[in-house]
């Protein structure tokens, strides 16, 4: 060992090495492969990983800057491997999970018999904001409401992967998780040929196959298009790699009209009618006659079309009721109510703020706990309790007893960590997982996923708005 | 397509040609200082006017200055003809239509505005023909890419459009304002310097080789008609405009010699009065008068593309402005 002496895994569970310091068995071809190289060797890749991003103009937009400033997407090189025995246990987790929230929104805006069952409050689920009384009683095309869902995992000191939250809206990522493997195979070309590495380059073929398939059944040739918000939403690289690589339009508002109870594309030579819309701009502003009135995203009568048939939304507008994480908490229950299995891969274990006992013991020990709002994103709107203040844990009590519905508290995981490069050493940084799942003809989990990290020393925020980067995630096959 | 596509990809390209023809102006003019005989003063303010940018020029920076025309024209991004600020604007246009031009497209125009806004102004005041020779190169890159890689469908034939279009303005341009400073004065006919001055003129149009090879020796007159009327050489007035109209008659799949609507007709119209100029008639009635007519006609033609493809249902009260874009939403 060279490259890696002196690296700590100080106490925490290291996707890399064992307590002992010993490689773990998945990446020991890996680490004898960085051991290989001569001194600078990685940074010298490292920095050309950097550039290609640059050239390629892989970036995100911050928001607070009115330019709208890209930056790269930070991106360090080391991947995290995961074995194949593990990954046939996510991916039959999250096809379980899936399978059962599918069942379960189609339930709560129809017969609503998980509720009148007494398995989930009818409260819990009524009172979410994101609950759509507009959907009440749709039938979205084929029947499937979450067509993709970017779940996030994170694995626990235990060794123990729990999921944190679903993202049933409008999950991004999955853009990088291409690109970064295209950049890993220029990295590490023989390491390809070595290793059994999962491939993921064909989730854009298999993304257009589940939006054509939605309407198949009624258009023969259907038009697919991807509707974003503009060039200044921080998504907009992924929006638009994903309509360049499915080789469909990618549409704003202000390029749909409804017209004749369908939704055309004004296009050079008149209008074009448009069957399926992967829609990347939230619920709220998809119809300003609907939803928000003062939405410039959306195409006024959008909904209407959709209620009517005629056009198939991805995903299906009311999905993120499931996304609420008080309605999360409930996912086990949800399975087992369902599809009468156990859960496979757990939810993290969740303190319910609207419930009195729950609420005492987190109003008790805020110092231990990570407070979230029920439907907060992206970082935002949390407290985590041991690194926070005396003044911020107060503010978050008097927030919860004012609207205990609107908060949930978890213990504070100690998650997982791997090897980043930090200059010509290594350091360890804390991870979570996104892999992303298509609900189409069946439901297909792309072997491999957005492995954010937290780039800043012993931060636990993997938010790209907040300092995180990304990493390669390679799931192997072939079972060790 | 999209209209909305269609407007970006035809600014995109247009902007670009904006960008290479600037280049070349500027370094055809540094060249040429180094030729001037002792005691003739350089004039730098045509070279503003050859964007048509003199008033907004003198308001800011007053006197012609070598330097102050140099940045006016390059790292001036106040200046929205400056390169800096074309590449800018054809980068954010391809960034708004990434998933309808090539990876290789986006890539190669990427690099030219992150090149241009990496380039440190003292180094390019310097080394001012290594930076414009590069920014000549990245727009055959792109322009190449172009041709090569992606289909020539619709998207391509708008591409064309742009460039045609903003390439034929420009050497009209280039011709008007050069034709009056290089009229001879009766010392300099037939010396080297007249000779020197007549090849910057066809240098700024990267057309100097190609002359040689049809004209031979240099002469006012067919100078004219080479940038003007010639039918083979890509940068000449004719040449861009048969182009473009056929570029424009492949988009609304009319067949040339007809019309189907107000761009096509006033493209047509244009194109005959060049094709059957003689280069004669056009000196006996005024060149100045006769190129200032053209440059308004084909706005004309721009603003009646842009009625015709980018905006299906214009809105009361719009301008005509063809010089730049149109900012929507």
């Amino acid at each position: 060992m060279t490259r890696f002496d002196g690296y700590n895994t100080d106490g925490f569970f290291d996707e890399m090495f064992s307590p002992d310091g010993s490689a773990r068995p998945a990446v020991q071809m890996l680490v004898e492969r960085i051991e290989s190289f001569p001194e600078g060797e990685l940074i010298r890749r490292q920095i050309a990983a950097e550039y290609a991003l640059l050239r390629m103009g892989i970036t995100f937009n911050v928001y607070a800057d009115e330019q709208g400033i890209e930056k790269i997407f930070p991106f360090d090189l080391i991947p995290r491997i995961i074995d194949a025995n593990e990954w046939e246990w996510i991916e039959r987790g999250l096809k379980q999970r899936i399978h059962a929230l599918n069942l379960f929104i189609d339930d709560v805006y129809h017969d609503r018999k998980i509720i009148k069952d007494g398995v989930v409050p009818a409260d819990i689920v009524l009172s979410s904001e994101r609950y759509l009384q507009q959907c009440i009683g749709l039938h979205p095309p084929r029947g499937i409401w979450c067509h993709i869902t970017g779940t996030d995992l994170v694995r626990n000191s235990d060794g123990q992967i729990y999921v944190l939250e679903d993202n049933l809206g409008c999950p991004s990522g999955v853009s990088y998780v291409m690109e970064n493997r295209q950049l890993m195979k220029r990295t590490f070309p023989q390491l390809f040929g070595m290793l059994q590495i999962q491939p993921v380059e064909d989730y854009p073929s298999r993304l257009l196959n589940m939006l054509q398939y939605l309407v198949t059944d009624r258009v023969m040739a259907p038009k697919v298009a991807v509707l974003t918000p503009g060039i200044y939403n921080s998504a907009y690289f992924e929006h638009s790699f994903l309509a360049q690589q499915m080789g469909v339009e990618l549409v704003e508002g202000r390029d749909l009209v409804v017209m004749d109870g369908f939704v055309h594309m004004r296009t050079t030579k008149g209008f074009e009618q448009v069957d399926v819309l992967y829609r990347r701009i939230n619920d709220d502003f998809l119809d300003p006659t609907v939803f928000k009135q003062e939405s410039l995203l959306g195409v006024p009568g959008l909904m209407d079309v959709y209620k009517s048939g005629r056009i198939a939304l991805v995903n299906a507008p009311g999905t993120c009721v499931a996304d609420d994480k008080v309605v999360c908490s409930y996912v086990p229950q949800i399975i087992k109510y369902y599809l009468g299995e156990e859960i496979i891969v757990p939810n993290v274990p969740t303190y319910m703020c609207w419930e009195d006992t729950d609420r005492k013991y987190v109003l008790e020990h805020l110092d231990e706990l990570v407070v979230k709002e029920a439907n907060g994103s992206g970082g935002y709107g949390m407290l985590i309790g041991p690194h926070a203040t005396t003044a911020e844990r107060e503010e978050f009590a008097q927030r919860i007893k004012h609207n205990p519905r609107n908060y949930i508290a978890q213990p504070t995981l100690s998650i997982s960590r791997v090897p980043v490069l930090i200059e010509n050493h290594f350091e360890g940084r804390h991870v979570d997982f996104r892999p992303f799942i298509l609900y189409g003809e069946d439901i297909y989990v792309l072997p491999g996923g957005l492995t954010r990290v937290a780039l800043k020393k012993g931060s636990l925020v993997v938010n790209s708005s907040q300092g995180g980067g990304s990493k390669d995630t390679w799931v192997l096959s072939g079972h060790s | 397509m999209l209209s909305r596509v269609a407007e970006s990809i035809y600014w995109m390209s247009r902007y670009i040609e904006r960008a290479e023809n600037v280049a070349r102006f500027v370094d055809v003019n540094l060249h040429l200082i180094l030729d001037l005989p002792g005691g003739v003063q350089m004039q730098w303010d045509p070279l503003v006017s050859t964007t048509g940018d003199d008033e907004v020029f003198a308001e800011r920076y007053g006197h012609a200055s070598r330097e102050a025309v140099i940045r006016f024209l390059t790292f001036d991004t106040e200046n929205p003809n400056s390169i800096i600020s074309c590449f800018r604007a054809a980068r954010e246009n391809a960034r708004s239509i990434r998933e309808n031009i090539s990876s290789e497209m986006w890539v190669q125009l990427n690099d030219a505005y992150l090149m241009v806004t990496n380039t440190a102004e003292e180094w390019a005041m310097e080394e001012p023909h290594q930076f414009f020779t590069d920014i000549k190169v990245a727009s055959h890159l792109f322009a190449g890419q172009t041709d090569n890689i992606m289909s020539h469908s619709e998207a391509w034939h708008f591409c064309q459009l742009g460039r045609l279009i903003e390439r034929a303005d420009k050497t009209s341009r280039i011709v008007d304002v050069k034709y009056f400073i290089l009229l001879p004065s009766i010392w300099d006919v037939n010396t080297p310097f007249d000779d020197i001055q007549w090849g910057a003129l066809l240098h700024s149009a990267s057309a100097f080789e190609m002359y040689r090879r049809t004209y031979g020796l240099i002469s006012p007159n067919r100078v004219v008609a080479f940038l003007l009327l010639d039918r083979e050489f890509p940068r000449s007035v004719l040449y861009c405009l048969s182009k473009a109209e056929e570029s424009l008659h492949a988009i609304s799949g009319t067949p040339l010699e007809t019309f189907s609507n107000p761009a096509e007709q006033g493209l047509g119209q244009l194109r005959s009065e060049f094709a059957y100029a003689q280069v004669q008639q056009i000196l006996a009635s005024g060149l100045h008068e006769f190129l200032d007519a053209f440059q308004t006609k084909l706005n004309l033609v721009g603003d009646d593309i842009r009625k015709t493809f980018f905006a299906p249902r214009p809105v009361n009260g719009e301008s005509a402005d063809t010089q730049s874009q149109q900012i929507i939403g």
